[in-house]
């Protein structure tokens, strides 16, 4: 039944966007002119292409944040089971988490927290 | 507590008794997609009204007044505007991806907000791994604010949702982190289970001081992750128009602004369920009649009681405090909140270990 709910809910969602947009599409009023197809941006013409190439640093972000998302994915599994672990949970989880935070340690380190 | 699958068990034996069970079973996902669709419309209704409500107070204001009394059904007439107004279309942008992306953004909203347990046997997905499905679905926001930066062919647009998907994704380990502590606390991960939990004692209050950093960075991390308050960088009026959104018009624009608003709202449910209890009741040890007193206040009045405080108090931090620049946010984030969530969930795992919490 789960499973059948979360259909239902991904259908509603398109569903909510496709009768949002066609009542707006239906009693919107339609006027043409070449100069609305342009990029709005700030008013003035753009200049140049959009589609450029940005700074290193969101990247970097984007690759430690892989790092510790994997991370929180081992350890809902561990959270769930962890009083009857017990102590071997929580030394095991110590280990895990040391060898975590060297990394972030060295990340650190390296100057990869700075915006620069 | 009054339980609300009792409604729903009628529903389900009176369609039953008079269509084979498949049909039933259709027109019971039908009426569910209806109510949700209301219910996200008409909470996003209420969260925009309260924002200008509340930011009006914040500066000495009274906010709208004209239309209808005390302005309620201003937020109505809005609706209307945005519907009438024209959708513009990008020529260079690229068409797929402009068009798709209020689909992943409402789709993800739609679905963390199916996740919320408003009363006892009235949530909608309550899967057994619910917190981390709520966690995966609300991250898959993300997505669309790149699609629509990306797609709209426009420089602002693209500095907004660049800095966005680092914002966002970055504070996203915060409220995971957060969260595991909690979990470690429950050791369960369904959602309404959680609230069952905390009969005794809502989990802010039981899980000692690890409990209370825990909802304060979550509040901190869910405030970026919605983009909002002093966090709200990725449209940044003064600096980028408005962001990824930019491009985008008439009801195009509203599906935006409504997911961010609902997105607020599920930020402070999901605190709410985790670490005040839910639809739990407020219980003093020891006050048997102000126990009774409070068992009478139906479910969902405590939860949406309990929601619109967090909600209340996002909204004096977003009013109160001017906008942080990127590198001071990514620092609040990489150097302070995930060592101390780290600290912090060990701290927990010692406290469940060592069964110091009651």
């Amino acid at each position: 039944m789960n499973f059948t709910l979360l259909v239902v809910g991904l259908l509603t969602a398109v569903a909510l966007v496709a009768i949002a947009l066609g009542i707006a599409r239906a009693i919107s009023p339609r006027s043409f002119n070449p100069q609305k197809g342009e990029a709005y941006e700030c008013g003035i013409p753009t200049h140049g292409k959009s589609w450029v190439q940005l700074k290193a640093g969101y990247y970097l972000f984007a690759i430690l944040f892989l790092m510790f998302d994997v991370e929180t994915i081992y350890l809902f599994p561990w959270a769930s089971i962890v009083q009857e672990l017990g102590i071997y949970g929580l030394a095991s989880v110590i280990f895990f988490l040391a060898i975590l935070v060297l990394g972030l340690a060295y990340a650190w380190k390296k100057g990869a927290l700075e915006w620069k | 507590m009054f339980d609300f699958s009792i409604v729903t068990g009628w529903i389900h034996n009176l369609l039953t008794s008079f269509l084979p069970y498949g049909l039933a079973v259709f027109v019971e996902c039908v009426a569910i997609g209806i109510g949700i669709m209301i219910a996200y419309a008409l909470i996003a209704i209420i969260m925009i009204f309260m924002e200008r409500k509340v930011c009006a107070a914040f500066q000495c204001r009274l906010g709208p007044m004209r239309v209808g009394p005390q302005g309620t059904v201003q937020i109505f007439c809005d609706v209307i505007k945005m519907l009438t107004k024209e959708i513009v279309k990008i020529r260079e942008a690229d068409k797929f991806l402009y068009n798709l992306a209020p689909y992943v953004v409402i789709a993800a909203s739609v679905l963390a907000f199916s996740c919320l347990p408003v009363n006892k046997g009235m949530e909608v997905l309550d899967f057994n791994v619910g917190v981390f499905f709520l966690l995966a679905a609300s991250s898959i926001g993300v997505v669309g604010i790149l699609l629509a930066g990306w797609s709209s062919n426009n420089k602002y647009s693209l500095i907004g949702a660049m800095r966005s998907g680092a914002q966002m994704v970055s504070y996203e380990l915060s409220t995971g982190l957060s969260i595991l502590t909690i979990v470690v606390l429950t050791d369960t991960m369904q959602l309404s289970e959680i609230v069952a939990r905390q009969a005794d004692g809502w989990f802010i209050f039981k899980g000692h001081v690890s409990a209370v950093i825990a909802f304060i960075i979550y509040l901190i991390a869910g405030n970026a992750e919605v983009n909002r308050g002093p966090f709200d960088l990725p449209e940044a009026e003064s600096e980028l128009t408005a962001g990824y959104h930019t491009e985008y018009s008439g009801m195009h624009f509203g599906l935006f602004y409504v997911a961010e608003f609902v997105n607020l709202f599920i930020i402070s449910g999901v605190a709410t369920t985790i670490f005040l209890g839910g639809w739990m009741p407020l219980h003093i040890p020891g006050w048997e009649g102000f126990n009774a007193v409070m068992d009478f206040i139906p479910g969902f009045v405590w939860f949406f009681g309990k929601a619109f405080f967090v909600v209340w108090l996002l909204m004096w931090i977003k009013w109160t405090f001017p906008r942080l620049r990127i590198d001071q946010i990514l620092t609040l984030e990489w150097k302070y909140l995930i060592p101390l969530g780290l600290v912090n969930l060990l701290l927990m795992v010692i406290i469940v270990v060592f069964k110091l919490h009651f």
